[in-house]
């Protein structure tokens, strides 16, 4: 599983990483990314998906994959 | 007194709509999801959670040229300009990455041990006595002081600025002579503040801006603009943050059993704090119609005002549980406080920061508290909503 913010859709509300700091964080502007290339440890998983459910701009994904 | 019908007399400069206005949204999205006023030269009033996203999006048909709605005119058919608020893309994309990199995350946190510092020296004025009121004698003067530094401000100059800022949300935009005579004093004492900020810069906003508009913009920038930004710090960062504050006390002053779950469960903070921005979001944003265009069935004309109540979006039960509930723990949380789309408040790492700290601090250290009278409680009327006295018993 990996994360990954949709730069076009981040507006730097930065919830992602008040949920899930060890998967994101914010550029010099405030804006979000995720950390590395986004991948997601089983324990991290709840967190992710937290990530995702609580960005109001809906910019989180979380993505099936290795 | 007759009755107010919501629909098509919205007036939220009135005592019912400062006491009440949960339930005016509630009836709203359920009688009539876009309300209309005669009284603000036609505005339009959406309320329900999905309408006020579409419209924060659709900056071509809903221009940002006037935040703040008067019943006289137009802000920006005045002249006042507080960017990157009051503008539109391209100039509003320009202005704002010029301004993010003094709001983003790193650099607020840097405030937090002088936001921890005031808050205490605040408590240490009234903890020792049966009570205080928490708006007066604490929110109220929070982000006075943050601000006052952001802009490189003596902060006893903030007991002004916080008259001047309760007179033009509160009352200018429904007194044309009120509002003339504040910008006119804020015009001037900022024309004398730019001035020395720019013979001998600091670290200040003002000085950042003047550095960086080299870089960003390509050119300096004029009066007008570092004027508007300055109004716009007061005016963005000082009510809505000591709202936020002040409501988010009331509650807690209000349900001690929320109170002692935080006590016990210090871990909740976060979740909580962004619960009480939910339910107590201060911020009313507007906008005006850019072209004659059909919204929901009801026929919008350029140049018509429309609020953007964020606050009733996020007590819009199609978007949230329990939505007109505070559930202390609720772990997913997509609330609109800070707005949603390019105008996100560009200040709410800031307002974040001093409403952990406040709160937090508030709760920890007088203990037990309760509303001392809630008759007292008074709420601010218009655009910023959070209660303006706020009397506090400890024990």
């Amino acid at each position: 599983m990996k994360v990954r913010v949709d730069p076009e859709r981040c507006q730097g509300h930065c919830r992602c990483i008040a949920v899930a700091e060890d998967l994101f964080e914010a550029d010099d502007l405030g804006y979000a990314h995720a950390i590395g290339d986004g991948s997601v440890r089983p324990d991290q998983l709840e967190r992710a998906q937290l990530a995702v459910n609580n960005c109001p701009e809906y910019a989180v994904v979380l993505e099936l994959g290795p | 007194m007759t009755a107010i019908d919501w629909a098509t007399e919205f007036n939220h400069y009135t005592d019912e709509y400062a006491a009440n206005a949960f339930a005016v949204w509630d009836e709203l999205r359920e009688r009539c999801p876009v309300a209309h006023s005669d009284a603000f030269r036609g505005m339009w009033v959406p309320t329900r959670h999905e309408d006020i996203v579409a419209i924060a999006q659709d900056t071509d048909t809903f221009s940002s040229r006037s935040p703040l709605v008067a019943q006289y005119g137009s802000m920006a058919d005045f002249g006042i300009v507080v960017p990157p608020i009051s503008s539109d893309p391209p100039y509003h994309t320009d202005i704002r990455r010029m301004l993010l990199p003094f709001f983003a995350p790193g650099r607020i946190e840097l405030l937090r041990p002088s936001i921890e510092a005031h808050c205490d020296e605040l408590i240490d004025g009234f903890v020792d006595a049966p009570g205080c009121d928490a708006a007066t004698d604490y929110a109220q003067y929070i982000p006075v002081q943050v601000i006052a530094t952001m802009l490189g401000i003596p902060p006893e100059d903030g007991d002004q600025f916080r008259t001047w800022v309760v007179q033009l949300l509160e009352s200018a935009p429904t007194n044309i002579e009120v509002a003339g005579a504040n910008l006119f004093q804020l015009f001037q004492y900022f024309g004398e503040h730019i001035e020395r900020m720019r013979s001998q810069p600091g670290d200040d906003l003002i000085s950042f801006l003047v550095a960086e508009s080299h870089d960003v913009l390509g050119r300096e920038l004029q009066q007008d603009e570092l004027f508007g930004m300055c109004l716009l710090l007061l005016l963005a960062g000082i009510d809505t943050t000591w709202s936020a504050i002040g409501a988010s006390i009331w509650h807690l002053a209000d349900h001690p059993d929320d109170q002692q779950r935080l006590r016990d469960e210090p871990s909740l903070w976060p979740v909580a704090l962004e619960e009480l921005l939910r339910a107590y979001a201060p911020v009313t944003m507007a906008r005006e119609v850019t072209h004659d265009t059909e919204f929901r069935g009801c026929p919008m004309r350029k140049g018509d005002p429309l609020l953007l109540p964020f606050p009733s979006a996020n007590r819009d039960p199609a978007a949230f549980d329990r939505a007109d509930e505070v559930v202390i723990d609720r772990a997913e949380n997509r609330h609109l406080a800070f707005g949603v789309g390019i105008h996100r408040c560009l200040g709410s790492n800031l307002a974040r920061l001093e409403v952990q700290v406040a709160v937090a601090k508030f709760v920890d250290r007088v203990g037990p508290f309760r509303l001392a009278d809630a008759d007292a409680v008074r709420w601010a009327k218009g655009q910023v909503r959070g209660p303006r006295v706020l009397p506090i018993a400890f024990g």
